[in-house]
């Protein structure tokens, strides 16, 4: 099998690039920009021996894939703005029950209905803290239509690795966009699967972990070894416990399984030139113009550095804190009206300004605009 | 016969359970594992999904594959599991909050489909985890703490809205009619289709004395005395029946279920896609 | 028969003293002192199994076993 070339739209790649790693169960609800991954699920799934629901509304969909993940099947749903606020409650439950699930949201114009078709990217903060309580999370944005199948297979990999929900953080402008892709040669593609209990192991609890990656071996219902799941704060058997020194343990664990794996979780796109005086942090389909930008700025003879977040969350506190000491501006790109802006300040040292550039008009940031404020900000 | 079934399928360390002095959910939740008892089926393969309310405590005393899910979530959580994997059997406990009001839109489209699970609702006519408000089931009249001068609202029949959704196997039995209740609830899991037993319980500590129902023997008393088979029902006016509970099965039809209808499409694809 | 004639059976752990079995046993063979289940005359008892069906909290059961 070698690599082979075709045209897609993001939201097809998001699609396909789940089947590849190995998403067998998809439930959802028609929301635009995201519908064309429910259409494609639709078709798909069957065809691979997989299935797909259309579920009565977004809290049934991610309450379905909860399910589907809890029957050990790889699951995910996809939406976009409302239906990502209506999915908020369930994210905490799969956060704490520690069910591996993949949500995807194509992100639009807010708040509320706010701008179905328009880009946005507005909801940065709601997938970090949407859902009530301290709880672990992992979020994922692509660039490109090759960048999102290349990276809801590594949503799905992190989710299984960690147990945890996993949010791919698309926009309008990468899943309605078209790109002819080198698809990759499956064999060259990893695939990481759940953890299981190892098959004598008399001593197994649910949720008992150890190790560098903390994450329990917690097999699939029907497998033979039956365990109890609860949203409430459990003990290592899954049993409600409001005890303080059990409530600290779970708690903590979950949080620390992502942030002792910061290392292996984090990942960024970086090119900062010798001489450049400021680097744009952006993320996402704006990243585009970003380059775009940067290149006409070297045209101009003015060195412009590139940060590009992955992983958006955990945030990359020591990458962006290295960023500060190699340049005196950073400049942040993002379409909202200041989120991430507000993280790079919190990790960028003394000494390095931090500055801004957003959009909340359902329009895209050009790169001449860009360009202007990096101008402004030197 | 409960000391084994206790013996058998519940997880004793987590005894005695939290329900009231007298709450009927103690009796509903052994009488699923006296039903489950009578099943020919693989133990292993048993999931029990509940939401939030007193109710859906019962699956953590059960030992099965157990899932206790978010408020009125537990069918939407169900159906994934069985979608995912239609070799288990997947069973919900819910409350009539749970599953009519906040879980209201799940309970109905999952009947519309009507995909292989079995619901027994404990239907106690009030929130009683959180103190006494009324619920969907709460009759019109009757207290409870949001409800001080009265219900005002009309009360849902949880199995005609079953029925009337599209569930193919509804019945109802109550927390004194024991073995009948065992007996329909083997049927409901018999059942391949989405089916819905409406379970009577009887909440002492809320309802009751909010409604000035006695203690916990009077009101399973009163469900012995206001009990009417749904068989001899059938004979009887809507006036005899005004005040009377209808027991037994009230509906079935045999309709296509969900997931063997989308095995079909998948099994088209068996071999590769042509 | 003898044989098949059952045992009365409590567990006071788990007794709530609801009084439910108290309220549906046909020949007064229990009743509630200290807040828990107790059997007053268990030569009364007919085995019928209305105290064990009815307790919430299976705190009382008919063995077959030899009793205490």
């Amino acid at each position: 099998m070698s690599s082979k070339r075709v045209l897609m739209q993001g939201n097809e790649a998001c699609l396909e690039g789940a089947l590849v790693a190995g998403m067998r169960f998809y439930a959802g609800y028609p929301i635009t920009p995201s519908t064309e991954i429910a259409e494609l699920a639709a078709l798909r799934l069957p065809m691979e021996q997989g299935s797909f629901i259309q579920m009565e509304d977004e809290i049934a969909s991610i309450a379905a894939i909860i399910g589907g993940s809890v029957a050990g099947v790889k699951s995910m749903t996809a939406t976009s703005g409302p239906g990502f606020s209506l999915m908020q409650e369930n994210i905490g439950y799969a956060a704490i029950t520690e069910t591996p699930c993949v949500i995807v949201n194509v992100q639009r114009g807010g708040p509320s209905t706010g701008l179905p078709t328009s880009p946005s990217q507005g909801d940065v903060m709601q997938a970090k803290w949407g859902t009530h309580g301290d709880h672990p999370i992992i979020v994922i944005s692509p660039t490109s239509v090759l960048e999102t199948y290349q990276l809801i297979i590594r949503c799905f990999n992190l989710s299984e690795k960690y147990r945890v929900p996993v949010i791919f953080l698309m926009d309008e402008s990468v899943g309605h966009m078209r790109e002819g892709i080198e698809i990759p040669d499956k064999s060259s593609i990893e695939i990481i699967d759940r953890k299981l209990p190892d098959e004598g192991d008399d001593t197994w609890l649910p949720y008992e972990a150890d190790g560098k990656e903390m994450t329990p071996a917690i097999p699939p219902f029907g497998t033979g070894r039956k365990y109890h799941i609860t949203g409430l704060i459990h003990d290592e058997h899954g049993y409600p416990t409001s005890n303080s020194e059990k409530t600290n343990k779970l708690i903590n664990r979950l949080i620390n399984k992502i942030e002792n794996n910061r290392d292996d979780i984090i990942t960024f796109e970086e090119s900062i030139p010798e001489n450049a005086k400021i680097a744009v942090v952006c993320f996402g389909g704006p990243a585009r113009s970003v380059k775009r930008a940067i290149t006409k700025a070297k045209e101009e003879n003015i060195d412009v550095g590139l940060f590009r977040l992955i992983t958006i969350w955990p945030f990359p506190e020591k990458q962006i804190a290295k960023l500060s000491e190699k340049v005196d501006h950073i400049l942040v790109a993002e379409l909202n009206n200041g989120q991430i802006v507000n993280e790079v300040k919190r990790c960028a040292r003394h000494g390095c300004s931090v500055h801004h550039i957003g959009k909340i008009d359902g329009t895209i940031l050009m790169p001449d605009e860009i360009l202007a404020k990096i101008k402004e900000v030197i | 016969m409960t000391h084994e079934i206790i013996e058998k399928y519940f997880r004793k360390d987590m005894m005695p359970h939290i329900f009231c002095p007298g709450c009927g959910h103690g009796v509903l939740m052994k009488d699923i594992a006296c039903a489950i008892d009578k099943l020919d089926v693989d133990k292993d393969k048993i999931c029990l999904v509940s939401g939030i309310g007193c109710s859906s405590r019962a699956t953590g005393y059960m030992d099965f594959n157990t899932i206790h899910t978010t408020h009125g979530r537990a069918i939407a959580v169900a159906t994934g599991i069985k979608m995912a994997n239609p070799e288990l059997m997947v069973i919900v406990i819910t409350g009539d909050g749970d599953a009519a009001a906040i879980g209201g839109n799940h309970f109905i489209h999952a009947a519309r489909r009507n995909i292989d699970l079995t619901v027994f609702v404990f239907n106690n006519n009030i929130y009683g985890m959180t103190g006494g408000q009324f619920s969907p089931t709460t009759p019109t009249d009757d207290y409870g703490t949001t409800a001080p001068y009265g219900n005002i609202d009309q009360d849902f029949d949880i199995a005609d809205l079953a029925k009337y959704s599209g569930a193919t196997f509804v019945a109802r039995g109550s927390v004194y009619h024991v073995d009948k209740t065992i007996r329909l609830m083997e049927r409901a899991m018999l059942h391949k289709g989405f089916s819905v037993v409406d379970c009577m319980s009887n909440c002492p500590t809320y309802y009751g004395r909010k409604n000035h129902k006695g203690k916990a023997p009077d009101m399973i008393r009163w469900q012995k005395d206001n009990a009417v088979d749904s068989k001899k029902a059938e004979t009887m006016t809507d006036e005899e029946l005004t005040g009377k509970i209808i027991i037994g099965e009230t509906h079935h039809d045999n309709r296509e279920e969900y997931t063997a209808k989308y095995q079909k499409i998948k099994d088209r694809f068996v071999g590769g896609i042509k | 028969m003898a044989s098949t004639l059952k045992t009365l059976f409590v567990d006071k752990s788990l007794c709530k003293g609801c009084g439910i079995c108290v309220a549906f046993c046909p020949k007064s063979v229990l009743n509630i002192s200290n807040e828990k289940v107790n059997i007053i005359d268990e030569t009364l008892c007919i085995g019928c199994g209305m105290c064990e069906k009815l307790c919430p909290d299976y705190a009382i059961y008919l063995n077959e076993k030899e009793g205490k």
